[in-house]
């Protein structure tokens, strides 16, 4: 049975169910109140990091290591309960993960300390993440790591992976259909969508055995200095707010579907 | 100046997809705007330029052979950065698409350039070109430039008419690229049937469904199975492309009895998709006001809900039908269907 050495890279976003405001920063634009947001891990980073565990689990020897670069305070929050889902070492990177920073630059600091994993081995190396940060939401990050480290076999937008040595793969394409791929061989990169996986129930056991090695991991979280040298921010805004909406009120089906089937066949 | 490149990849035998063709006219337009020309980029295993012979290029490159005909990233970043290094591009300009999207900040890096996605908006400013792109999944837009050269876009489908014009012969330059030895193989696609396919990106409608289908109605009764039956058949007579919000995808998920043929690629909002279509009928949502981004890049919109304050509908759509959808969507599926036998 094969066994993996699977980087996971995901950070924070805030909680979807805030409202979300732009500001200007002393360095470009920020969210209000930004280090006051409750934050979450990036749910597609979630779902490429239980995929990950599940891999891992169905192969012995295998291990998963999480990469997350965000301000520590804030990776801290996430991590008690992350922690509780599955088993993974932490390497903590303390910078920002605000969505105005750039790909590239949050790129080479992850790809650094991929590189930085004593003893990784490229021959059973899978490089997870999620295809789309909630922040950014440029699909840009994974596909820098992956140069930067050498792996041409990148895959984007993945709902599922059989591994048995070799890789068959499932990514999202236009059309709501799937492309097949098979990759010979780790090293290879993938970008999760959803995946198939329900989120993992907390499990206090799994939650102990990670805090023993998060916090020392949070403690060593190495400074990383993200922002976006080279672009500049012309404006960032909300959209044009409420469209006056006609409350249509006690009328019978019958007249309301006539005039709905009346607006959706006239072009 | 800027040196423009149109960059795309061609499927064997077919001509330029829609989107390719969009972002083309909107290559043309960025060009035209800046006063300068602009270059064609074109890979796959027999990339045909004559269709887009008359598009005002001032250069056409391609880079060909059979291993270029997959959709997969070795082969793809190749060919890509091969044709932006030919052409010289400081700006290289390719429709979004899991293709491109796939591979274009790779091939960015590659060049020691910097790449943007998702790119809704160009234009100039003070004679640069500045792009529009959404933050915070589709929350704010920012309007942005850059330093670095050259910058590599992927632009959004549905913000620039398709280019049209005459075909032609186009003089095509051949681009030199030794394909990567290929560790990965495209074996195949899976999609469901025609009929069973409920995302279909090009309808002029996106109808979504919320949690309130599968919830206990007004009489006490769950209508799992009727609403199932009403929305098949709506979408049957309609061709509308079925969106759902992440609470009855994720019922489906957990395996409640629920709608069988909704999956996650049918998820719009937050962590779904932002579909592009000219009307949208949602019907049975609530949603707290952050989810409905669901919508943003949608047209005209109307919504169907028993609440009256369904976050769906005040201020994001243009009618709200406070009503039962089971009601009206079983009316309207009875006069769709007399509209398409008689
Ligand atoms: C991390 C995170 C990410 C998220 N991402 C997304 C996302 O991508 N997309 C998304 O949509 N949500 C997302 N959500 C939000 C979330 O799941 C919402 O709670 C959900 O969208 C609301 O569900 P709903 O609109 O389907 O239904 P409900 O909130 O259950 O509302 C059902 C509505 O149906 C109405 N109804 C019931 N019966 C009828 C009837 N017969 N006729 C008419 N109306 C009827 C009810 O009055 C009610 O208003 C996210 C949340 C989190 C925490």
């Amino acid at each position: 049975m094969p066994e993996y050495q699977i980087v996971v890279c995901g950070s924070v976003v805030p909680d979807p169910l805030q409202t979300l405001e732009p500001v200007a920063g002393p360095t470009g634009p920020a969210l209000k109140n930004e280090m006051m947001l409750p934050a979450w891990l990036d749910p597609w980073a979630g779902h490429a990091l239980y995929e990950a565990a599940n891999l891992a689990a169905k192969n012995p020897g295998s291990k998963v290591w999480l990469v997350a670069l965000g301000p520590k305070a804030k990776l801290q929050q996430s991590m008690m309960t992350l922690a509780q889902k599955v088993p993974f070492e932490l390497i903590a990177l303390d910078g920002s993960a605000s969505g105005f920073t750039d790909a590239a630059e949050t790129a080479a600091a992850l790809a650094e300390a991929i590189q930085a994993i004593p003893g990784l081995d490229r021959s059973k190396l899978l490089v997870f993440g999620g295809w789309e940060s909630a922040s950014r939401g440029a699909g840009a990050t994974m596909q820098i790591v992956g140069e930067i480290l050498g792996i041409t076999d990148q895959f984007q937008g993945v709902d599922g992976i059989e591994a048995d040595g070799s890789l068959r793969i499932l990514e999202r394409i236009e059309g709501g259909r799937h492309q097949v791929s098979v990759c010979d061989a780790p090293p290879a990169l993938l970008g999760w969508a959803t995946g198939n996986l329900p989120e993992p129930r907390n499990n206090p056991q799994v939650g102990m055995a990670n805090m023993r090695a998060i916090m020392p991991a949070l403690q060593k979280a190495k400074p990383a200095k993200i922002g976006a040298e080279g672009v500049t921010f012309q404006s960032v805004s909300l959209p044009k707010q409420a469209r006056d909406t006609k409350v249509v009120k006690d009328v019978p089906p019958d007249q309301i579907a006539a005039e709905i089937v009346d607006w959706i066949t006239n072009k | 100046m800027e040196t423009i490149l149109f960059l795309s990849p061609t499927e064997s035998g077919s001509p330029l997809s829609k989107s390719a063709l969009e972002a083309l006219a909107t290559t043309k337009q960025l060009a035209d705007s800046l006063g300068t020309t602009f270059s064609v980029g074109l890979w796959g295993d027999a990339p045909k330029a004559d269709d887009i012979a008359s598009c005002g290029a001032d250069k056409f490159y391609a880079v060909t052979g059979a291993e270029f005909s997959q959709p997969r990233y070795a082969t793809d970043a190749a060919a890509a950065e091969a044709l932006c290094r030919a052409a010289g591009a400081t700006i290289v300009v390719g429709p979004s698409g899991s293709r491109w999207n796939r591979i274009q900040a790779g091939v960015a890096h590659r060049l020691g350039g910097r790449a943007d996605s998702h790119v809704t908006g160009l234009s100039v400013s003070d004679g640069s070109p500045a792009i529009a792109r959404w933050y915070y999944r589709q929350r704010m837009e920012g309007i942005l430039t850059r330093a670095q050269r050259p910058w590599v876009l992927a632009v959004e489908s549905g913000i620039a008419p398709a280019w049209q014009g005459a075909p032609g012969t186009a003089a095509v330059e051949a681009v030199a690229c030794t394909p990567p030895a290929a560790r990965s193989n495209v074996t195949g696609i899976e999609a469901l049937t025609a009929d069973q396919q409920t995302i279909r990106p090009d309808a002029d409608l996106l109808f979504v469904t919320g949690a309130g289908w599968t919830k206990k109605q007004p009489d006490g009764q769950v209508k799992t199975e009727e609403a199932q039956k009403l929305i098949l058949a709506f979408l049957g007579l309609s061709r509308a492309s079925l969106g759902s919000t992440k609470s009855l995808v994720d019922l489906s998920g957990e395996g409640q009895a629920t709608l069988t043929f909704l999956t996650h690629m049918n998820q719009v909002g937050q962590t779904g998709s932002t579909p592009r279509h000219a009307k949208g009928l949602s019907t049975c949502c609530h949603g707290e006001e952050p989810h409905t981004v669901g919508w943003r890049f949608i047209g005209e919109r109307r919504a169907i809900s028993l609440d009256a304050n369904c976050g769906w509908a005040r201020g994001k759509a243009d009618v709200l039908y406070v009503a039962d959808a089971f009601a009206v969507m079983e009316k309207v599926n009875d006069l769709l269907a007399k509209k398409a036998g008689g």
